[in-house]
């Protein structure tokens, strides 16, 4: 019980003193919904410490040696989490955007492949097309891939079949006139797509990207299973050697709430400032 | 040699004829005037000039290049032929000055200093050069579809289509529009205007042309036009716009 203040102490000390926040201003809300935020967590953990009464916080209690060192050692997954990530979800807007773009085609064909990509893509669940990716793959192919990779290129690929359809609902519900206009100052399809339909086709999905970006960051937690070193596989392993499976995933829960609600600032930022540049 | 030729030009939409073997010379420095009832195939008509439309059948030549469903007599064609829509189409999430330098230089290798003097020329000629830094939704309609015309204009088109620039104009910035396309008239622009608008009709047009059911049905210039109309239908269609 004695850890909950201390576990705390720096969120609310941020929260109660503003001018330590100016680096994260882009993604601040108001103070006083932080400190909202941070007094339900508080309350939260302290309803759970009272269900039970041998909570073990000691193991991440980072007065003590060994606590601090176990809570470094799960903060240290957030590289790999972050990296994993962010590495896959660039590549699935670069995929996505290019099996996006055929299914737009009058082409019945070029329609075709789109459909067949999406509809594979989509069937198949992530932590299968992992163990496939990092297991199949280099017998089929005969390469060998890392377990970074493997991960990358299955969170990748499975979800670059749906921000496909993201981007065709995105480009789809740019007015046609847009299209004639660029079509009446002779601009190639290149140009159209890059500097008239794409802009205003991205503001309108970032709130669905966001949402990918949140859901491949929670998802990453899956390449734990052939070995990543990224959060959760940290949590597991340090469940094995301390036997304190509710704090230490109870922490992990934390960290990725943590995670996302920086991400879902950060994409609410950037609406507003895309919806600035309109006005 | 007329700059434009249609010959037999038919379009189909299904089982619908929006074009009918519509054959129409237009002659450089030519005003036309294009009227008819909604349906008629006024705008079908011009949409085909651009290929916006691609027609079924038919011959369409713009100043020596004839359509030929080539990538490359399109794009001549599109060079030369400028659009302005009714519903302005200017790209929102552009400024307006970069509306009217991006066709300039991306489609004509124009530098960003060149587009831009040729953008403020066009927007001074429109008469809102002190708009160039503001953004489309800032700007009245009637604003909007002038910056519309300055844009086709930096292209420096031979010939400009005009598909109904003011029926989504609210009453009191129509004639800042017309006034501007007054002043394109008298500057010997090649232009085919489909509009409702008579009084503009009256005082520019060398030509006017009465669509009905997808085909041309009469062919005029206004005095004999509005004065003394050949078919019923024309007569008939006159009296039901004409003010009383």
């Amino acid at each position: 019980m004695s850890i909950l203040p201390q576990l705390f102490t720096k969120p609310t000390q941020i929260a109660a003193a503003p001018h330590l926040m100016r680096g994260l201003r882009p993604f601040a809300k108001a103070p006083h919904q932080v400190r909202g935020r941070t007094l339900l967590l508080i309350a939260l953990l302290a309803t759970l410490s009272g269900c039970s009464a041998d909570w073990g916080w000691y193991v991440v209690d980072p007065s003590t040696k060994s606590g601090w060192l176990n809570l470094k050692f799960l903060l240290s997954g957030l590289y790999y989490t972050i990296l994993l990530s962010v590495t896959a979800i660039l590549i699935s807007i670069v995929v996505g955007l290019l099996i996006a773009l055929p299914g737009l085609s009058k082409n019945p064909v070029l329609r075709g492949i789109n459909r067949f990509y999406v509809e594979i893509v989509r069937a198949v669940p992530i932590l299968v097309l992992i163990l496939w990716v990092y297991y199949g793959l280099p017998q089929v192919a005969d390469i060998s891939i890392s377990v970074f990779w493997a991960g990358v290129i299955a969170l990748a690929l499975s979800d670059s079949a749906f921000e496909a359809e993201i981007f065709r609902a995105g480009i789809q519900s740019i007015d046609k006139g847009q299209y004639e206009a660029a079509h009446s100052v002779s601009l190639n399809y290149a140009d159209t797509m890059r500097f008239v339909i794409l802009p205003q086709a991205i503001r309108r999905i970032l709130p669905a990207l966001g949402n990918q970006l949140v859901y491949m960051l929670k998802m990453s937690s899956l390449v734990s299973v052939i070995g990543m070193q990224e959060l959760t596989r940290k949590a597991n392993e340090l469940v094995v050697t301390e036997y304190r499976p509710l704090e230490i995933y109870t922490i992990l829960v934390l960290e990725y709430l943590v995670l996302i609600l920086i991400v879902s600032a950060g994409v609410r930022w950037l609406e507003r400032r895309m919806r600035t540049d309109e006005r | 040699m007329p700059i434009i030729q249609l010959s037999d030009v038919t379009k189909r939409y299904g089982t619908f004829t929006a074009l009918n073997t519509v054959s129409l010379d237009i002659a450089k420095g030519e005003r036309v005037v294009v009227c008819g009832p909604s349906g008629s195939g006024k705008s079908t008509l011009i949409r085909c000039i651009n290929q916006l439309e691609v027609h079924d059948a038919g011959a369409i030549t713009v100043d020596g290049v004839t359509l030929d469903g080539s990538k490359a007599a399109l794009n001549r064609i599109r060079e030369k032929v400028g659009m302005v829509f009714q519903q302005f189409n200017l790209f929102p999430h552009l400024s307006i000055i970069d509306n009217l330098t991006l066709g300039p230089m991306r489609a004509r290798d124009k530098t960003r200093e060149e587009a831009r003097e040729i953008a403020m020329r066009y927007l001074t000629r429109v008469r809102i050069p002190e708009q160039a830094d503001k953004f489309p939704r800032q700007l009245s309609g009637g604003q909007q579809q002038r910056v519309a015309i300055a844009r086709a204009l930096c292209m420096e088109p031979e010939i400009l289509l005009f598909d109904e620039p003011t029926s989504a104009l609210d009453p009191e910035m129509i004639n800042e529009v017309l006034d501007v396309m007054v002043g394109l008239a008298e500057s010997g622009m090649t232009m085919i205007v489909v509009t409702h608008e008579m009084g503009f009709a009256r005082k520019v047009a060398d030509t006017m042309v009465f669509m009905d059911h997808g085909e041309i049905v009469e062919t005029a210039p206004p005095e004999t036009f509005f004065t003394n109309p050949e078919s019923a239908r024309c007569k008939d269609f006159l009296q039901k716009i004409l003010p009383h």
